[in-house]
């Protein structure tokens, strides 16, 4: 053995060395990528969370029906005037998570409210219709939210997501 | 497992295999000839007790995984179906459910007791860290397999405690999918958690091996904290800590039996035998009783990040003790100081034990608060001052010493060990107390059960009058979904022949299909059958019902529980009180009120019951006097009727419960001979000892 292969003395031999470990360390982190990916949801998962239409007409005035998206409740209010009112009277600012309630309904469709019915505390289901805010309120850890689904009070620390969705037409919307 | 052994086998064949895998050897050294400190008390049996728990664990776990189904429409049945069908299924089931309990249970005491005698100290700080290592992966499998049942409580905790990974920083959400395999806690999630649950007791057991190879490395500490410096001071592992091991394991095994064979539901929640429901939350999310402490600590931190990092904060920083402690002095027998802070640390663990369990509101919030701080104050705050400022008083010379000091001195270490038994004791049981407590329902009046207590059979008589009630009232709305119409002819059930059970069967008729031309058709019902669901789905019952989906009946008196309160729940631990679910049951039956109390707001189509949470109930009242006839005299009165379901739906629900207490019965008696045996055993051999 000479010091030939010392620090400041790269020969071949070292080159090698670190070329093969800089190829075993590359085909290493390549392996990871489909044992991770495979636990991502699967073909016929994706497939089955492709966008769905609702119909709205039979959802009177102050009532909401749940239904699901992507293994997901999505609660769908028809909200009151007063409702609408209660959400638009409070100061953006003085919420946790500022958002108007312009910002979380579609325009002229102001009295349809689509939030994603799962608490972004831990995930819950909120209950609708409860609630010192006449919003929706979380039995697990005691989160609170508006008419807008936007938290009021309690661990929760954002909104309620509004899903992707549009009007299809007047009464009928496609969410996803 | 430390060095070359002198082991010297005899046999020829022996020989050569010992020449080409020392194995014997190493067995010898490691479990024979392994010098062990004199002066181990029983604190010390329940590295044993684990070691015997982990084989239980995996071993029935392995044959409960031949007969489970891991997918989200069919592992709760699967469940309900080992417990019905496989022989001895119930018993597997109980064993390996109790058994988690158990496990944690005397993972704690381990922990405490390392805590305590300074076990973390120089030269065992990799040894400890290995424990914490167990102690995480034990926490993970527990968590996972108290999700395959795939109950409600199942489901949501799993949504719950995945969701804590939301709490990351911008790839939270991508990391909870990537958990869940979809969009939602579903079946992807329930397969995985599955493969993995069965995997880790393997890891578990492997690190294991390397705990047991760093304990004989640097030997056993002991309670006097000292290194074993002569012959005198150690005694050969065999026999004598092998002997005082299986009585340790044997008296563990009696505490373990009460729970297999008389509390079986007591330490899990009552929520689990309702099937996974993704559209509603429980009322109360609570964990099982063993993670409790931690989830306090999550709860107490108003922020979501700060809150899980907490939690896994309090588990992580066990892995540090050996450097946040630096005290020379090992075991706290000879710190006054520290001992008196490791008994208010233990109370402060059960504090938060018993505030995970609780809402987390008002009063509880505050002191979650307080608790949390000084949970961490111990281990960041007291413990490297007390390596400063205190005096700890000397230590023995040597082990042999503390021996000699010990047998002429005082029984002092009883009364702490009495203590701290009662303390084990609480933790346990008040965690599971008030992780069963159900909130807003009036507490129903307790009945007299004849299938209660010790050795409490059905009252057959009962259950054919309650089995016809449920046919000609409960039927019309109610499924029974996990009973067939055999079980009717089974031991333990309500006394019908096997041509009874067929009889009763064929009233039924049971879609079947399709035959050979490709259509459904109508049969009556064979034995194999079971009891039909009134509505072909959900839908249609949610529809038939006002929007109400009327429950199956089968498991009803196992999901419906109250809280009990201090001390009662002590009480129902002696007394084997598991009854809540028929009391409730029966309760609620007799419970209609035609007018709601003045002030109560009944909305409409709901009627006032004074036992249903919330008072108004769907269902209007059931059951009226005089509806069923009965032939053998009994009165037709609503409460006998009540009684009489209420004890069909109670076999209903677990039909070898008379099975189940038997079985106990002799279990006991062969325990407490084979307790009392080896502890004159132990005796003998440890009387040359002293
Ligand atoms: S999950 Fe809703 S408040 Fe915690």
């Amino acid at each position: 053995m000479t010091t030939a292969s010392s620090a400041d003395n790269p020969t071949r031999r070292d080159f090698l060395y670190v070329a093969t470990g800089a190829v075993a360390a590359v085909g290493g982190a390549a392996t990871v990528v489909p044992l991770v990916s495979q636990m991502n949801p699967d073909a016929s998962t994706v497939a089955a969370g492709a966008p769905i239409e609702v119909d709205l007409t039979p959802i009177a005035e102050g009532q909401d029906i749940k239904v699901f998206w992507r293994g997901k409740p999505i609660y769908i209010s028809h909200r009151t005037k007063k409702q609408i009112e209660e959400a638009r009277k409070v100061p953006v600012s003085s919420l946790p998570d500022p958002q108007s309630d312009e910002q979380r309904v579609k325009p002229g469709h102001d009295q349809w409210l689509v939030v994603v019915g799962i608490c972004t505390h831990l995930g819950c289901i909120p209950i609708a219709n409860e609630g010192a805010y006449d919003g929706f309120f979380c039995p697990c850890h005691g989160s609170v939210y508006d008419t807008s689904g936007r938290i009021r009070q309690g661990p929760a620390p954002t909104n309620l997501a509004v899903p992707p969705y549009t009007f299809v037409s007047d009464t009928k919307i496609q969410i996803g | 497992m430390s060095g070359p052994s002198d082991f010297q086998p005899t046999n020829p064949a022996l020989k050569w295999i010992e020449r080409r895998l020392p194995i014997m050897g190493l067995m010898h050294s490691s479990f024979v000839a392994y010098p062990t400190p004199r002066n181990l008390n029983y604190w010390w049996t329940f590295g044993a007790i684990l070691s015997f728990m982990l084989g239980v664990q995996i071993l029935t776990g392995v044959i409960l995984a031949m007969h489970y189904t891991p997918h989200a429409d069919m592992a709760f049945k699967s469940v309900e179906l080992i417990v019905r069908d496989v022989n001895y299924g119930w018993l597997l089931r109980n064993i390996h459910a109790s058994g988690a309990s158990m496990f944690f249970f005397a993972v704690y005491i381990h922990m405490f007791r390392g805590l305590y005698y300074g076990s973390y100290k120089e030269p065992r700080e990799v040894l400890w860290i290995l424990g914490v290592i167990i102690y995480l992966l034990m926490m993970a499998t527990g968590f996972m397999g108290y999700v395959l049942p795939w109950g409600q409580m199942s489901f949501w905790g799993a949504t719950v405690i995945t969701n804590l990974f939301s709490a990351v920083p911008y790839f939270g959400e991508s990391i909870v999918t990537l958990l869940w395999g979809g969009y939602a806690v579903g079946n992807p999630t329930l397969n995985r958690f599955f493969s993995l649950h069965y995997l880790l007791p393997f890891v578990i057991a492997g690190v294991v091996v390397l705990h047991i190879w760093a304990l004989h490395v640097a030997g056993q500490n002991n309670p006097a904290g000292v290194e074993p410096k002569t012959e005198k001071d150690t005694v050969p592992f065999t026999p004598y800590a092998t002997m005082k091991d299986m009585f340790g394991v044997s008296c563990f095994l009696l505490f373990f039996a009460w729970f297999i064979f008389y509390m079986p539901n007591y330490l899990g929640d009552p929520e689990n035998y309702i099937p996974a429901n993704p559209a509603v939350t429980p009322a109360h999310i609570v964990p099982e009783w063993y993670y409790l402490p931690f989830y306090a600590i999550l709860r107490s931190i108003p922020n979501k990040l700060a809150g899980v990092v907490a939690m896994f904060g309090a588990i992580i920083i066990l892995a540090f003790l050996p450097w946040l402690d630096s005290a020379k002095t090992r075991s706290s027998k000879y710190r006054p100081l520290a001992k008196q802070f490791f008994w208010m640390f233990v109370v402060v663990c059960i504090g938060l034990g018993y505030l995970g369990a609780q809402p987390p509101e008002g009063i509880y919030v505050i002191v979650g608060r307080i608790l949390t701080f000084l949970y961490f104050a111990y281990f960041l705050i007291l413990l490297p001052l007390l390596a400063r400022i205190e005096k700890p008083r000397p230590v023995p010379n040597s082990i042999a010493d503390d021996v000699l000091a010990k047998t002429g001195g005082k029984p002092a270490p009883m009364v702490s060990t009495v203590i701290a038994l009662m303390v084990a004791g609480g933790l346990l049981l008040g965690g599971a107390e008030s992780a069963r407590a159900a909130e807003g329902s009036a507490k129903p009046p307790a009945q007299k059960w004849s299938f209660s207590g010790p050795f409490g059979k059905f009252d057959r008589g009962a259950m054919q009058r309650g089995l016809k009630v449920y046919k000609e009232v409960c039927a019309s709305c109610h499924g029974l979904s996990f009973v067939a119409f055999r079980n009717l002819a089974e031991t333990g059930g309500p006394g019908y022949s096997v041509a009874q059970a067929q009889a009763f069967a064929s009233e039924y008729k049971v879609k079947d299909g399709p035959n050979d031309q490709g259509e459904m058709f109508e049969r009556p019902g064979r034995p194999a059958d079971y009891f039909p669901s009134p509505f072909p789905n959900e839908q249609a019952a949610r529809a038939a019902n006002g929007g109400a989906f009327p429950p199956d009946l089968s498991l009803i008196t196992k999901a419906r529980s109250y809280s009990r309160g201090f001390p009662m729940f002590l009480i129902d631990f002696f007394t084997q009180y598991q009854e809540q679910g028929p009391d409730y049951v029966t309760a609620l039956l007799e419970g209609y009120e035609d007018k709601p109390p003045a002030g109560f707001n009944l909305p409409e189509g709901s009627y006032y019951n004074t036992y249903f949470p919330g008072h108004a109930i769907k269902m209007p009242k059931p059951l009226n006097d005089g509806q069923v006839t009965y032939d053998d005299g009994s009165p037709a009165t609503v409460a006998q009727y009540a009684k009489d379901v209420t004890h069909f739906l109670m076999w209903a629900a677990e039909p070898h419960m008379e099975a189940r207490k038997q079985l106990g019965l002799q279990v006991f008696v062969f325990l407490i001979l084979l307790t009392v045996l080896l502890y004159f055993t132990k005796k003998k051999v440890w009387a040359n000892a002293h």
